[in-house]
């Protein structure tokens, strides 16, 4: 009697053994393979064979992996062939410092982990089988040589280049300066962090083209006019006068770009030279609603889309002690200096390049993308991202006015130096003073060829002693020649 | 059709236990074919000679003794000797050294007590004091040797043994012999009678704070509670008992700072998840990673990129977490069921005993290989505190296994004569 008690006691003990054994191989087990503490999971992320991430010509390798054997296992490494060349985009896995870039933000799809069903069974069997897992390959919208020459174009400029295909929205270059090369960060992180630029900070590992902070200048004034013409208040032809500044609050806000005034001009005019005191008058007529609308409705005050990690994109609009805010009435922002980009406004070179491509798209601007399709390990698409409508931030007719205004700032304005024979090119300069005496923020946007335009094109550059027309402009001009003349 | 004689029975289960070893070799060997040699394929054949000399011995001795302990054990042993074998072949090769060892001790207590193991009723208190002074042993000065604050070893020669474990067994022989005697007055629940075994708390106490380590002390009283609720039948005493143990375990608690940090990480083992519980913490991620099947035999990680080890101890204290890890829930849930059925039959044959002392003592044995299976593996589960105690026949090390050898010796003597028929 007391012995089969006892039995019962000795068998619930080891009972509650096998319980507890299912309680923390199902129920705890997810939570568990997410702390941060847990050692084996970052072992077993290096016995997966991570996916590859090509650029667009499916052949440039921007990541692979070595294989090692440590202790009678095969354990994968990664190694960035390309070093700096798309650094930013396509991030790092290591072990110190975990991930960034589509390293981090595609880890699912690299690893083999995304959840759809028949990968599941795939890596189940294969975990049946004993076979290692494959992760999916990245194919990108990346043009590797235009990328290196948007770098070498760049060179020891502080500044980032974005271009895109304004009817898809594929990111055709996002490159930084200056760059990084990602094979450092496991052996020598200290060695890029002493990276030097021609600028203060340069922050190599920054991806400026979705986070720096940047003040748009008078390219700001493409969105502006676009504003102004969705108001029905204005046309190309709407005539003001410029006395060569522009009187607010009692005080003169002089022109920049340009010196002596220009008397009676046209919208058109203004646009092709850059003319202050116009937009000014606009800004003042129209006070900040309409515009923060139309920024809205270009995709500024929200993260502009991309695939990276979303704290590597940052959202662009008017700031006020670092934070992002949205002004009531004219009250809280001076409206005249808005209207020329000369206020508390910080975009990020993408927005700017989503700008130029939504004139170039006849006023729609498209979702940007960086990753075009999904191979898996057998290389079949595994998914392929589609193009999308972000929604129409102004009319066709207002578009094309205002392409036309802008291809005129190239011919016989500001911008001038973007001019290539053959290729009808609109841009737009812009020039923000830093504060520093001397040193300016200079950008150009632009897209080409006008007819039926292929590249819209963001160049912004910190630390400038001269404008955009003269340090922007020459950058995007290289870069727009590198995709649509070619090799 | 026929039934099969009990030693047949056990044949056939040992040749079933053999061919499972080659396939965990097999799976081993190709799992990890770039660090382990292929000679050593020839451990499973080797491992099943080995338990067929057991079987020989035990066709001439215990005839009639239960047929599954054996094989049984063989199935422990072979998993075990596999983990360990994946984890490190050379600890495999000493590991395959003490089983032969361990066999030889197996064989030669059934030769020995094959006549009538009962004998050992009357030298009981002989028995007893040799188990005390085994306990004291590692405290003693040139002999005694302390491993990561534990203090369970003596060293002698190139051996490194745990006196603790054969004492365990002693102990419970002398307390089957001595509960025998003792049961009816004990019964009756008069002070007087309890002096002995309030020596008894006081030396599971003293083994405690000796060693530093609350599992051995929790495991030689719950033994001992055990055989004092089977021989009494007085479930007060074990109440009483526990409260004892508690009230000293709490003393110690106060004293021995390693049994606080034991205590400690084991209410709440993250915030020290880089320092005090870092073990415990890892060994939790490993099992947790195993899930429903496991990663496989030889594909599991246990080192770091560099080839580190993860878990310190993983082939002794850690063993189970290495085996949920490969082998997964479905793995270790069948280890265990394995366990379960051990204890089943241990228990069962404590039942058809027909003396007292047999009963006791079979029903001592089996409680005792239940329990430390439940101490090491709950508190590696953390459902109690962790304490480095072995996984019976599982674990790394030569002491267990010879012990366990012992005990499983004398479940099949205890067994052979219960069931044997009566002339």
């Amino acid at each position: 009697m007391q012995i089969s008690r006892l039995a019962v006691f000795a068998l619930a003990l080891l009972g509650a053994l096998i319980l507890a054994t299912t309680y923390w191989q199902s129920w705890a087990a997810p939570g568990l393979a997410n702390r941060k503490e847990n050692a084996i999971q970052v072992v077993a992320q290096f016995t997966i064979e991570r996916g590859e991430i090509y650029a667009s010509d499916g052949k440039t390798v921007l990541a692979t992996n070595t294989k090692r054997q440590v202790n009678g296992r095969t354990l994968y490494f990664r190694r960035y062939p390309t070093r700096g060349l798309a650094a930013h985009v396509v991030g790092y896995s290591t072990q110190v410092r975990s991930r960034a870039g589509l390293e981090q933000s595609m880890n699912d799809f690299l690893t083999g982990s995304n959840e759809n069903l028949s990968t599941v069974v795939d890596t189940n069997v294969d975990k049946l089988l004993g076979r290692h897992v494959v992760g999916n390959d990245l194919v990108l919208t990346l043009n590797a040589r235009a990328q290196r020459v948007a770098l070498r174009a760049l060179g020891k400029n502080c500044g980032s280049v974005v271009a895109i295909e304004p009817s898809t929205g594929r990111v055709l270059v996002m490159a930084n300066s200056p760059t990084y090369d990602p094979n450092l960060i496991e052996t020598d992180y200290r060695s890029i962090l002493r990276t030097r630029a021609g600028c203060p900070q340069a922050a190599p590992l920054l991806n400026r083209a979705t986070q720096g902070r940047y003040v748009p200048g008078s390219t700001f004034k493409v969105v502006t006019a676009a504003a102004a013409l969705e108001s029905g208040r204005y046309t190309m032809e709407t005539r003001k006068n410029d006395p060569g500044y522009c009187v607010e609050y009692g005080r003169r806000v002089n022109n920049y770009d340009t010196t002596s005034p220009f008397g009676s001009v046209t919208l058109f005019q203004a646009i092709q030279y850059s003319i202050n005191s116009y937009f000014c008058e606009i800004g003042k007529g129209l006070g900040p609603g309409p515009i923060v609308q139309e920024m809205k409705d270009f995709g500024f005050y929200s993260l502009p889309p991309l695939e990276t990690p979303e704290d590597e994109r940052r959202a662009s609009g008017l700031y006020k002690s670092g934070r992002l805010f949205e002004p009531k009435d004219s009250s809280e922002v001076d409206p005249g200096r808005l209207a020329f980009g000369q206020s508390e406004l910080q975009v990020t070179p993408e927005q700017m390049a989503l700008v130029a491509a939504a004139v170039a798209n006849r006023g729609v601007v498209m979702r940007p993308f960086v990753v075009e399709r999904v191979v898996g390990p057998d290389g079949k698409t595994v998914t392929r991202t589609r193009r999308h409508a972000l929604g129409r931030t102004m009319s066709a007719g207002n578009a094309l006015a205002l392409a036309g205004a802008m291809e005129a700032a190239v011919r016989a304005g500001t911008g001038t130096a973007a001019q290539i024979s053959g290729i009808r090119v609109a841009g737009k300069t812009g020039t923000a003073e830093t504060g520093r005496e001397g040193l300016n923020q200079t950008a150009f946007i632009a897209f080409a060829p006008v007819e039926a335009p292929r590249v819209a094109i963001a160049v912004m550059l910190e630390n400038q002693r001269g404008t955009g027309g003269s340090t922007a402009a020459p950058i995007a001009k290289q870069v727009l020649q590198a995709l649509l003349q070619g090799p | 059709m026929r039934t099969l004689s009990p030693r047949n029975r056990e044949l056939l289960n040992l040749v079933a236990v053999g061919m499972l070893t080659g396939l965990g070799f097999t799976s081993v060997y190709i799992a990890r074919s770039e660090v382990v040699s292929p000679e050593s394929l020839t451990y499973a054949a080797f491992f099943l000679l080995v338990y067929l000399v057991a079987h020989v011995v035990t066709r001439l001795t215990v005839p009639y003794a239960d047929p599954y302990l054996l094989p049984m054990a063989g199935l422990l042993t072979a998993i075990g000797l596999t983990e360990i074998y994946r984890l490190n072949p050379d600890d495999a090769f000493r590991q395959g050294l003490w089983v032969v060892i361990g066999v030889a001790l197996f064989s030669a207590t059934l030769v020995a007590l094959r006549h009538d193991y009962r004998r050992l009723e009357s030298y009981k208190y002989v028995i007893g004091l040799v188990a005390l002074a085994l306990l004291v042993l590692p405290a003693l000065p040139g002999v005694g040797r302390e491993i990561r604050g534990a203090r369970l070893w003596v060293e002698i020669g190139p051996f490194r043994l745990q006196p603790g474990e054969f004492a365990k067994i002693l102990l419970i022989v002398f307390l089957a012999g001595y509960l025998r005697e003792k049961r009816e007055v004990l019964a009756q629940g008069r002070l007087k009678d309890f002096g002995p075994l309030l020596l008894i708390w006081g030396g599971a106490m003293a083994v405690l704070v000796q060693t530093n380590d609350l599992g051995s002390g929790l495991l030689y009283f719950g033994i001992f509670l055990g055989m004092l609720y089977v021989a009494t039948a007085r479930i007060v005493f074990v109440v009483g008992g526990m409260a004892l143990f508690l009230a000293g375990a709490a003393f110690v608690y106060q004293v021995i700072p390693r049994v606080q940090d034991r205590v400690m990480i084991w209410l709440d083992p993250w915030p020290y998840a880089n320092d005090e519980s870092y073990q415990l913490v890892q060994s939790l991620f490993a099992i947790a990673f195993g899930g429903f099947g496991g990663t496989g035999l030889g594909r599991g990680t246990f080192t770091t990129t560099a080839g580190t080890n993860l878990i310190p101890d993983l082939n002794t204290d850690f063993i189970y977490a290495a085996l949920a890890h490969e082998l997964g829930l479905a793995g270790v849930a069948a280890v265990l069921l394995v366990y379960m059925l051990v204890v089943a039959r241990g228990f069962r044959l404590a039942m058809l005993a027909q003396d007292g002392f047999s009963k006791l003592l079979a029903a001592g044995l089996t409680f005792g290989f239940a329990l430390q299976t439940f101490i090491i593996v709950g508190g590696v589960l953390r459902l109690i505190p962790l304490t480095g105690i072995t996984l019976p026949f599982v674990s790394y090390g030569g002491s267990s296994l010879l012990a366990n050898f012992v005990l499983l010796a004398l479940l099949l003597l205890v067994s052979n004569r219960a069931i044997a028929p009566r002339d």
